[in-house]
């Protein structure tokens, strides 16, 4: 099926949807996803900033459609045109879309672990205005414990379901989800009931803003002073392989290894998660690609194989021998 | 005098029975049916009849009928729509009420002509009682023969089954009713697939409103070709009209679709003109979210035609000089009415009953709330008029489910023909209401 957006045309099987057809051109057509997780089935369709506009539905209708739509629940028509950026309209839109996930979202990125990592902070810095037009109090709630290792801040959630859809999906077992409605709705566990799952860790990383955040990281580190490092360790639980930060020789927190649009490769489990917290229970391979653009590289990865080196050097160090790769 | 054919027996004391209704011609259409004709002349029939949704949407009825999928060996089902939370619509309540036996014998001829071997009634939560009087009616047809296995020997078995919500607006909308019917959480689905494919359960469904299928017996015992002549081009039959506000008599009034407005408000016969003699000022002509028009425009259409109660007259001049049929929540204001106070409760009820699935949705109801609240406070400033519409425009047409729209577009009406009310409070930095409840409460204060 022949796709066209902003103007680059594609060639992609039935059943793609636009925004995976658009991640496939490339970063510089794919609309911003705030909910929409492709490893999660149904997710998507909530937050909105990834409407584009179907000026041609197919060649065989070729009528465009009345509103726009979200790229991530729409599946691409044959001969299909779609616009993104370079839709004024749909600009401004997004523009509004950003405004309303931050009228209730607190501005508290300074104490706020996510920062440097949060999707909402980029969605804000790509796509928003510089200000805010929103002069009432914001919604607050208090911080709870969901389970000994994880924080909820509500807060700053924008409701993007996606821990909803994890804990159904990766876990046996859900007990968290939305109560009331509207803009009273709040991610919550049943009665406070505490998340005891193997998988239940993942909730964390497949939040794209700091509303679940990781009680065994919390307020150690920016995520900008850390270095993520790949590194794997024998599971019989998951994979094994994780993504360790680490802040000199401690491994301040281990998430799960993220692909170019920040969705986890794979999911690990809670025991590589939160208890392996020193550096000789990992296998490191090396340092992490990090985006020029990110925070993260900031200061940290113009000698990326310097410190390859450096961290096999580490390993032998403590006895441990890397993996056949070279540096 | 209009001619009524869904609530003409509406004063005969004991219709709610079975007995009586069948005594005055009840069930006929399910006779006819079942045992003249085949589900695809029934279907026919209604397509013929050009009935649309009288929900609010004004889709053609048969049309949705034919758009259901239709594999083999998969259940098909009838949901009725009775979850009727429009803020001034009370139509579906009043039949049901009054005429239960209507609806059940509409389920009944539309689940033949669907294939639909069950059926559910989805009443809102608040229409208990409501619910009460059908489940009494369903037992009685069930005891009957009109429900049940084989009816009248037909070889046709139906059930239908009432289920109570818990009072949510947005249950209203189809996917979520379906949501919730299935004992979920009542949020919209995200389309396609349609209910036509994927409905219920994962199976191919209907949804009509109240109105929709107590419709379908008429149409089934006069003809289509009958029912079409009723009406003025693609507006056919005879609509339920909930008439409320500063008029002399309120109430639920049938009309033939066609009505001139000024006849509908004014005569006798219906809506009896504005109480105490007060001037008209505004009309809301279809449930709360459609767009409300000052009196000029309610009237007469931009081009200067009188302006009759149908789907396109009400509809000309697009949402500019233009509304929409809707629901038929006919609400009348008078001159003392203040819009912006007016428009203020609508948007909190739309606030209140947002789902919160998406974000422009939830977050924009609230935020305009807000907006409004400081018109009432007279604390707003004139900026905030474009802020309003500016909130609105970002709203409209962003979400998953309607609801965005029928929040966004009593806001986008009230500023566009009635933007002086907005200014004047702004510029006085007071508010000033001079309604007739508010004079009240001043007097019993």
């Amino acid at each position: 099926m022949k796709v066209t957006i902003d103007g680059i045309e594609i060639d992609v099987p039935k059943g793609t949807t636009i925004l995976q057809a658009a991640r496939m051109i490339g970063p510089q057509v794919a609309p911003p996803a705030m909910c929409y997780y492709s490893k999660l089935k149904t997710s998507g369709g909530y937050c909105r900033t990834c409407i584009v506009k179907v000026t041609q539905g197919s060649t065989a209708n070729p009528t465009p459609m009345p509103k726009p739509v979200a790229s991530c629940r729409t599946e691409v028509m044959d001969g299909m045109v779609v616009q993104n950026y370079t839709s004024p309209e749909i600009i401004e839109a997004r523009k509004g879309i950003v405004e309303f996930l931050l009228v209730n979202h607190p501005l508290d990125c300074p104490v706020c672990d996510q920062a440097g990592e949060c999707k909402l902070q980029d969605l804000g810095y790509e796509n928003g205005s510089a200000n805010t037009r929103y002069e009432f109090k914001r919604r607050e709630y208090e911080v709870i414990d969901i389970g000994d290792k994880i924080k909820l801040h509500m807060n700053r959630c924008i409701l993007c379901y996606r821990c909803v859809k994890t804990a159904e999906q990766i876990t046996n077992g859900r007990v968290h989800g939305v109560l009331h409605r509207g803009d009273a709705s709040e991610i919550s566990t049943y009665i406070e009931q505490a998340i005891s799952n193997d998988f239940s860790g993942n909730v964390i990383d497949v939040c794209p803003v700091g509303a679940l955040t990781d009680k065994t990281f919390r307020f150690k580190q920016r995520v900008w002073f850390t270095k993520p490092v790949e590194a794997h360790r024998h599971c019989t639980k998951c994979s094994g392989k994780a993504r360790v930060w680490l802040k000199g020789e401690e491994v301040l927190r281990v998430t799960a290894r993220k692909d170019q649009w920040d969705e986890v490769e794979e999911f690990i489990c809670n025991d590589c998660r939160f208890e392996n917290k020193r550096t000789s229970d990992w296998v490191i391979e090396g340092p992490t690609q990090v985006s020029r653009q990110s925070v993260i590289s900031q200061n940290h990865y113009n000698h990326l194989n310097e410190l390859k080196v450096e961290a096999m050097k580490h390993q032998k160090a403590l006895g441990f021998m890397p993996l056949d790769k070279k540096p | 005098m209009g001619r009524k054919l869904l609530i003409h027996n509406d004063k005969v004391p004991g219709i709610n029975t079975l007995e009586v209704y069948r005594a005055h011609g009840g069930y006929s259409s399910v006779e006819k049916a079942l045992k003249t004709m085949t589900p695809d002349q029934v279907t026919d029939e209604v397509k013929k009849s050009g009935l649309r949704g009288r929900g609010g949407a004004g889709f053609p009825t048969g049309l949705k009928w034919s758009f259901l999928a239709k594999p083999e060996g998969v259940a098909r089902y009838l949901v009725c729509n009775a979850d009727e939370s429009e803020p001034g619509t009370f139509k579906d309540r009043y039949l049901m009420e009054k005429i239960p036996h209507a609806l059940i014998e509409g389920m009944i001829t539309s689940s033949y002509a669907l294939g639909a071997k069950r059926s559910y009634i989805y009443i809102r939560g608040e229409y208990f009682y409501v619910a009460r009087i059908i489940e009494q009616a369903i037992a009685e047809a069930y005891a009957a023969g009109w429900l049940g296995e084989n009816i009248l020997g037909s070889g046709f078995s139906h059930d239908c089954c009432v289920q109570v919500g818990g009072g949510a607006y947005i249950c209203g909308e189809e996917t979520a009713l379906l949501e919730s019917l299935e004992g979920k959480r009542g949020n919209p689905r995200i389309k396609p697939p349609f209910p036509a494919v994927a409905g219920l359960y994962g199976c191919p469904t209907v949804v009509n409103n109240v109105e929709t299928i107590a419709a379908v017996c008429p149409i089934i015992n006069m003809g289509g070709e009958e029912y079409a002549k009723i009406g003025i081009g693609k507006s056919t039959g005879t609509k339920l009209i909930s008439a409320s506000g500063h008029i002399n008599k309120p109430g639920v009034y049938e009309i033939e679709l066609g009505l001139p407005v000024e006849e509908f408000i004014f005569s006798e016969e219906y809506c009896g003109g504005i109480r105490n003699g007060k001037k008209l000022k505004a009309v809301v002509a279809g449930g709360s979210s459609v767009p409300i028009l000052p009196t000029e425009l309610i009237l007469k259409t931009a081009k200067g035609e009188p302006r009759l109660m149908t789907y396109e007259s009400l509809g000309d001049g697009g949402f500019i000089t233009g509304t929409m049929l809707g629901s038929g929540g006919f609400i009348v204001m008078d001159e003392d009415t203040s819009i912006v106070k007016n428009l203020f409760t609508f948007t909190r009820f739309y606030h209140h009953e947002s789902c919160g699935q998406c974000s422009p949705c939830r977050e924009g109801t609230g935020w305009m709330e807000k907006v409004l609240k400081k018109f009432l406070d007279g604390t707003a400033e004139e900026s905030d008029v474009d802020l309003l519409w500016d909130i609105q425009s970002k709203i409209e047409g962003k979400t998953i489910c309607p609801l965005g729209e029928a929040a966004a577009w009593p806001v986008a009406a009230a500023i566009r023909h009635f933007k002086h009310e907005f200014l004047e409070i702004a510029k006085k930095k007071k508010f000033d209401d001079v309604s007739h409840y508010n004079r009240l409460n001043k007097i019993h204060a």
